[in-house]
């Protein structure tokens, strides 16, 4: 079962003038490809200069997070079947743009750089592996199955209008290991995430769970790292 | 063009566990800087879903000597001995570091690292099954390279991301560095250093059905055996017995560790006839074979080219807890809920058990004599040390990775002092220019594409899991067709920026010359051993071919020389599970 979809693709081209416009391809593609398909297809076929990340190809290495029909997801996991005729592809959105649908993801990766995300624990480790429970392991399960694509943080409003704002990505690694009950930097990185520019700027939109394609609830983890936030001494929009 | 210089003291090629973990052992030790071609988290180790093996016995009793046995036996008795017993005594301290690093592994009821059952792995020497591949759910890799790369991070290490390596430059049988291009703005780097580690991962992309990433193309590989040194035992190429039907996607082994059954047409259990001990935990070479022949024998489901894999009596919560993953990769692409349907799986092109020859720590080896490259290291898949011989047991390519990576990155380390700062030639600078140059502006009527297509479906058609001469003798013909015609390609994208047109055409190129070194060894390899099957040759013959393969380009074309196998403990004994 085949059929032919229309591959909307707003392009940037740095070095062709204008540097930006709405290309059109028409694909046939089967009810078992997906959107990174039909670009591979364009790419292979029709115009070699269109350009777009891609690995893994199955959803679990980040590379392909575009916004696609206005809605920010992976371009190898958003079967064809499932969108309508017209398919219209943009960049991930308020991030600069490289070329096509590759954008420079450096801000987005400094804010996670800004959590201290790594597990922190100065005391000497064990012999064996440290004890955990799996009801504690079960904490982070959610949060440890983000794969940074970017589609939550591009996705958010207050990011958009503010790009000191740490965003739902970088919270998220915050709470990963806030809640890892091996790491014993609790203080450290509260306070890194309690600042202005943290966890207070989240207003409980929702955009960021609407697209995680790993379907991770990121507002109710932030939710919790406010709660903990207050627990621990640290109000509301202050240091 | 305008060159950047840079100087490293170690420079590691490829971000993902291998690379990272060798970038852990050299920090503190001098300046590290590891260049990727992707975001270093988006590296194909992060798609690695069942297990890390290692015997530390949490569920149940377990030794590394059984690990040691069973990697020996599933190498098909190809794998070195003392490597392999390295690897399977060194796993527990390595596994029990990553979780002190903070993998997230998940937890037995009492708090230690959960294992659970792999293909392969048995206890008392083959008697059964036994729990030992530990396990973060089906997303393994993904925690261990989420955990290794923070650890980097916390360390300072150097990362260039989006750079893609072009050449590995050795003179005068030493390392000198390593020229790549920024591939955000086409600008060209020189890395010099003291010691270089390729940990650059695998090159499924070779083949047409695979559960590789687009990244898995295997070049670094290609440039070493471009320079005259050997590749070794390439003949052996996994292919995992559950693919995806129709896309090659990964359902771990893990699944039927956790009780999931294979099923033909006929609705039987047919691994019960192929290895009537541990059934559907048989090793990955023989499963995938008798998934083939079941489909040949006309036992495919409805007679078509599939089996199913069946999980609908496993237990809906270890599904959910152990096998979230595979699970939604089911109902994503194929629409279907593995706890209410059977999945439809084929084998798909999966890992390399050949590649860079290594010594145990991990120097590159450019003779069957032992002889090596100063200052140059290889770990992980595009190594060869060799620990999986013929045949890789699920969940012992991930022990590889942090074990000969963190050897490798001590045996880096230990050199630096004694070792004298790399200098790249401005002339090889300029050759690699020239060749981006010619690529650019080359004209002709072939497509990247269309050769890629072709040397994939050739090498799935005539490369896969059964092998004749006949078959060999074509594809080998036809590669030097493919590769006549890419002097043909003609590439549209000739900008400076994130040109992956360009890039694939160099890509493409590399994979030519490691599908040739595929297929010749294929050829000359007349037994059957591991994934090697060849349908002429069904037997193995332990009297001539207990010995490893050595490619080498060579003025008249490919050349092999041989190396024994080291063996200590165990004596090579008929294969049955």
């Amino acid at each position: 079962m085949s059929k032919y979809y229309t591959f909307k693709i707003k392009r940037y081209l740095p070095n062709e003038k204008p540097i930006t416009r709405w290309d059109e391809f028409r694909v046939k593609l089967n009810n078992m490809e997906r959107v990174l398909d039909g670009l591979i297809k364009i790419k292979e076929t029709m115009d070699g200069t269109l350009t777009f990340r891609k690995s893994c190809a199955h959803g679990v290495c980040g590379s392909c997070a575009m916004k696609i029909n206005g809605k920010n997801r992976l371009a190898c996991q958003t079967l064809v079947k499932d969108l309508p005729e017209i398919i219209e592809i943009e960049p991930l959105p308020s991030l600069p743009v490289i070329k096509d649908l590759v954008v420079d993801m450096t801000l987005f990766f400094q804010k996670n750089d800004k959590v201290l995300p790594y597990l922190i624990n100065e005391e000497p480790p064990p012999q064996r592996e440290r004890i955990q429970s799996p009801e504690d392991q079960h904490k982070i399960l959610e949060s440890i199955t983000c794969i940074m694509c970017g589609s939550c943080t591009t996705s958010c409003p207050v990011f958009w209008s503010d790009k000191e704002y740490l965003g739902p990505s970088a919270l998220l690694k915050a709470y990963r290991f806030l809640f890892d009950t091996r790491d014993k930097a609790t203080e450290q990185r509260l306070k890194a995430i309690a600042g202005q520019d943290g966890i207070w700027r989240c207003h409980s939109i929702f955009n960021c769970v609407e697209v995680c394609p790993k379907e991770i609830d990121i507002t109710k983890h932030i939710l919790k790292l406010k709660r903990l936030a207050i627990k621990k001494g640290f109000k509301g929009g202050q240091e | 063009m305008e060159i950047n210089k840079h100087y490293f003291d170690t420079i590691i090629i490829g971000s993902g566990l291998a690379g990272c973990r060798a970038a852990i052992e050299c920090t503190g030790k001098g300046t590290v800087g590891v260049l990727s071609k992707l975001y270093p988290t988006r590296s194909h180790s992060t798609a690695a879903q069942g297990g890390i093996g290692a015997a530390l016995g949490n569920e149940e009793e377990d030794s590394p000597e059984w690990h040691t046995y069973d990697t020996v036996k599933g190498s098909d008795f190809l794998g070195d001995q003392d490597a392999i017993e390295i690897m399977c005594y060194d796993a527990i301290p390595t596994i029990i570091e990553l979780e002190h690093m903070g993998v997230p592994f998940s937890r037995t009821p009492e708090g230690k690292i959960a294992q659970r059952r792999f293909g392969g792995h048995t206890k008392e020497f083959g008697k059964a099954p036994v729990r030992r591949a530990c396990y973060s759910a089906d997303r393994t890799g993904h925690a261990v390279l989420f955990a290794l790369y923070e650890q980097c991070q916390l360390r300072g290490v150097r990362f260039f991301q989006e750079f893609q390596v072009l050449d590995i430059v050795i003179e005068n049988q030493a390392i000198q560095g390593v020229i790549a291009i920024n591939i955000k703005d086409g600008s060209l780097h020189v890395f010099e250093a003291k010691v270089v580690i390729i940990a650059s991962g695998g090159y499924g992309k070779i083949f047409k059905v695979t559960s590789n990433a687009y990244a898995s193309t295997g070049e670094c590989l290609s440039m070493l055996f471009r320079q005259g040194l050997p590749l070794e035992d390439m003949e052996f190429f996994q292919f995992h017995p559950t693919g995806l039907y129709g896309l090659g996607i990964l359902i771990t082994e893990g699944a039927r560790g956790e009780g999931g059954i294979l099923i033909n047409g006929k609705g039987e259990r047919f691994m019960e006839r192929y290895a009537p001990t541990i059934k559907d935990l048989a090793p990955r070479d023989m499963v995938s074979r008798a998934i083939l022949s079941e489909i040949r024998e006309g036992r495919g489901i409805d007679g078509k080219d599939y089996v199913y894999l069946d999980l609908r009596h496993v237990d809906k919560k270890i599904l959910n807890e152990r096998l979230p993953e595979i699970s939604t990769f089911c109902k994503i692409y194929m629409g279907i809920d593995p706890s209410e349907a059977p999945i439809p799986v084929v084998p798909t092109a999966h890992y390399a058990m050949g590649g860079i020859p290594t010594d145990i720590d991990g120097r590159v080896l450019r003779d069957v004599d032992g002889s090596f490259i100063q200052g140059l290291f290889a770990a992980g898949e595009c190594a060869c040390v060799s620990v999986h011989g013929a045949n890789r047991l699920g969940c012992n390519s991930l022990l590889d990775t942090v074990v000969f990576g963190r050897r490798a990155g001590k045996a880096a380390s230990s050199i630096l002092k004694n070792s004298t700062k790399g200098k790249v030639k401005r002339e090889r600078v300029a050759l690699i220019t020239e060749c981006l140059e010619m690529l650019k502006n080359n004209k002709g009527k072939e497509t990247v594409a269309s050769i890629r297509k072709d040397l994939q479906q050739a090498m799935m058609d005539k490369c896969s899991v059964f092998r004749t001469e006949k078959e060999l003798k074509l594809l080998i013909d036809e590669i030097k067709t493919l590769k006549e015609r890419y002097k043909e390609i003609e590439i549209t994208d000739k900008s400076k920026t994130f040109n992956t047109d360009l890039l694939e055409a160099i890509e493409l190129g590399h994979m030519l010359t490691l599908a040739e070194v595929i297929a010749s060894s294929a050829l000359q390899r007349t037994e059957s051993r591991g994934a090697h099957y060849r349908e002429d040759y069904p037997k193995r013959d332990d009297e001539n071919w207990m010995k490893h393969t050595l490619a080498f380009q060579r003025e008249k074309g490919i050349t092999f020389k041989y190396k024994p196998v080291k063996i200590t403990r165990f004596k090579p004994e008929e294969r049955k599970y």
